[in-house]
């Protein structure tokens, strides 16, 4: 059973017509590229999924069940999560506290509640180590990598038991080496059945990664093909509108 | 920091060199130490150039002076790791210090007008954080409103008069403010118990976790769901709260209440602060430095007198403290970027 279903999702805002029409679906496990020009849609299809805009019309179904988000917590509470462009990481706390941040573990000392640093340090090394990502959990995320704080963000994604995991641009301001670290682990999250929506710019890393790719343009689907039936000169000429839809 | 650190380490030995290393390195490149270092050369320092310093009597009122501005200062420093500032401290302290003396001079028991007083700075400090986390003020522009708010307010209330009765309670207050316990000044046990309290809590809670948070990414807290405006509300009331504390303390420490008590007080509780580590940009601060940055603050002003120079002088070595101190931040971070 598809794990997100979105059928005719329009969005209109005022004359503004961002998203028209707009269906898709995502298997577990599926790497689904999301690819189109500014403006093309993208980042209002993927508030839709996250809950932070309502559609205009159409309809959200997560696991087979119909959902209507008001709020970006109910989107969260059915399994989705967002790892966001500039991650949303804190540069002054270690890489385990920015995971468990604002669901820190705790434990008992008389009345007082006090942070089980010993527990999560534990916990976000397992998470990292699933992620065969080489971040240590007591380091500041302020002397990482980009690689390694997109483990960081994405660990962030796996404690919360995300089903889906939207990823807006995650390799769009990092070097050729950090690029490689990021698609392993989105490769790492497909191998535990986790479906991931990657938006993106850059054409290899989509190739890279990516089981199918969709394609807007001035709101539409103009394609949505197994990434082995297409290449990257005819994704590039949907984008532009080059070539009419395919 | 790239991944392969991790990687060159051949044996455990080296791992554990590595991390032992950086763990010095961490404490040497906290400025919290240096200025605990400059504060310590400067006491022997005085100890040799004076037989006055190193006198029982001169450092019991040494700690005992800078006690009331590192109190304050504790709750400035969670205010400004919290990325904000709070002016209205010293104000704050003073009103407190008024409610306290009008309500013993009527003839209220102490713990009644000192739960008062802190209720009072308590207030003022629950609206600076509303006006901060749900209208979105700038605190700066809040704290200052409240700046001159708060001791009008202490205008009105005293009718700009100075209290110096304090009830049948009197005697206790001038102990609890004046006196002292096993040969150390009553509020410099108050400054260390509370400087423990904040640590800790800083450190250990959820909260001061948060407050850390805020201060670096406000909107990645709002993201992961921490209740960002409840925080800064806590946070600005935390800041009030120790101000109304060292305004009960040093009512009766001084023996009477005018209305000028706490001056641009505030302008010495940042400098503590930041001369401690606190970054002004939010993030950054410990209880530790802004102790020892009040401290520092103090015995500069203390050697003056010492040493017999004009006491003009010590706003050009707090200043250039102040200056000092950022500047070695900015020097360490510089050196970190072209690593």
């Amino acid at each position: 059973m598809s794990v997100l279903r979105l059928e005719g999702i329009s969005k209109h805002f005022g004359a503004i017509h961002a998203l028209e029409d707009v269906s898709l679906t995502l298997e577990p496990g599926e790497v689904l590229g999301l690819m189109g020009d500014n403006g093309a849609g993208k980042s209002t299809l993927v508030k839709i999924i996250a809950g932070n805009y309502r559609p205009s019309a159409g309809q959200i179904h997560i696991a087979g069940r119909q959902q209507e988000f008001h709020r970006p917590i109910e989107a969260r509470e059915s399994g989705i999560e967002i790892v966001y462009q500039d991650l949303a990481l804190c540069d002054n706390l270690t890489a385990a506290t920015n995971v468990f941040l604002g669901r820190e573990l705790t434990r008992s000392i008389g009345p007082l509640k006090v942070m089980d640093y010993a527990a999560m340090n534990a916990a976000a090394a397992r998470l990292f180590k699933e992620l065969k990502s080489e971040t240590r959990p007591r380091d500041l995320v302020r002397d990482m990598s980009g690689g390694q704080r997109q483990a960081v963000a994405i660990a962030r994604t796996r404690l919360a038991k995300a089903k889906i995991v939207l990823m807006d641009e995650p390799t769009a301001a990092i070097s050729v080496r950090q690029v490689a670290e990021v698609l392993n682990l989105i490769r790492e999250l497909k191998r535990q059945q986790i479906a991931v929506v990657l938006i993106s710019h850059r054409m290899p890393d989509v190739f890279a990664v990516a089981d199918r790719v969709t394609v807007l343009r001035r709101g539409r689907k103009v394609a949505d093909k197994p990434t082995h039936l297409t290449s990257p000169e005819e994704v590039t000429g949907l984008i532009t509108g080059a070539i009419h839809a395919a | 920091m790239t991944t392969d650190d991790t990687k060159d380490f051949a044996v455990l030995d080296e791992a554990i060199a590595w991390q032992t290393h950086s763990r010095l390195g961490r404490i040497l490149a906290k400025q919290s130490f240096w200025v605990f270092v400059a504060a310590v050369l400067a006491c022997i320092a005085l100890t040799l150039a004076t037989d006055t310093f190193a006198t029982s009597q001169n450092l019991f009122n040494v700690t005992r002076n800078f006690a009331f501005v590192a109190i304050v200062a504790l709750g400035m420093t969670v205010v400004i790791i919290s990325g904000g500032i709070d002016l209205s401290v010293g104000s704050v302290l003073c009103l407190s210090a008024m409610v306290l003396a009008i309500l013993m001079n009527a003839g209220n028991p102490l713990w009644l007008s000192a739960l008062a007083a802190i209720g009072a700075a308590l207030v003022v400090g629950f609206v600076n954080g509303v006006l901060i986390a749900y209208l979105r003020i700038p605190p700066f522009v809040v704290t200052l409103g409240m700046l001159s708010l708060a001791r009008s307010a202490a205008m009105v209330l005293s009718n700009n008069k100075m209290v110096f009765q304090f009830g049948p309670d009197e005697k206790l207050l001038f102990w609890l403010g004046g006196g002292s316990t096993w040969g150390i000044a009553n509020p410099v046990i108050a400054l260390f118990l509370l400087a423990l309290a904040t640590g800790f809590v800083l450190r250990w809670t959820r909260w001061g976790t948060h407050v850390f948070a805020i201060g670096s990414n406000e909107r990645a807290a709002v993201l992961t769901g921490i209740n960002v405006r409840g925080l800064k509300v806590s946070v600005y009331m935390c800041s009030a709260f120790f101000a109304g504390v060292a305004g009960v303390l040093e009512a009766g420490w001084l023996g009477g209440v005018t209305t000028n008590l706490g001056q641009s007080m505030e302008l010495s509780v940042i400098a503590a602060s930041v001369i401690g580590g606190a970054n002004l940009m939010g993030g950054a601060g410990t209880v530790f430095g802004s102790v020892v940055g009040a401290a520092l603050i103090e015995v500069i002003r203390n050697s003056l007198i010492l040493l017999g120079i004009s006491t003009f002088w010590q706003g050009a070595f707090v200043g250039s403290f102040i200056i000092l101190a950022v500047a070695f931040d900015r020097f360490r971070a510089l050196r970190d970027e072209s690593k």
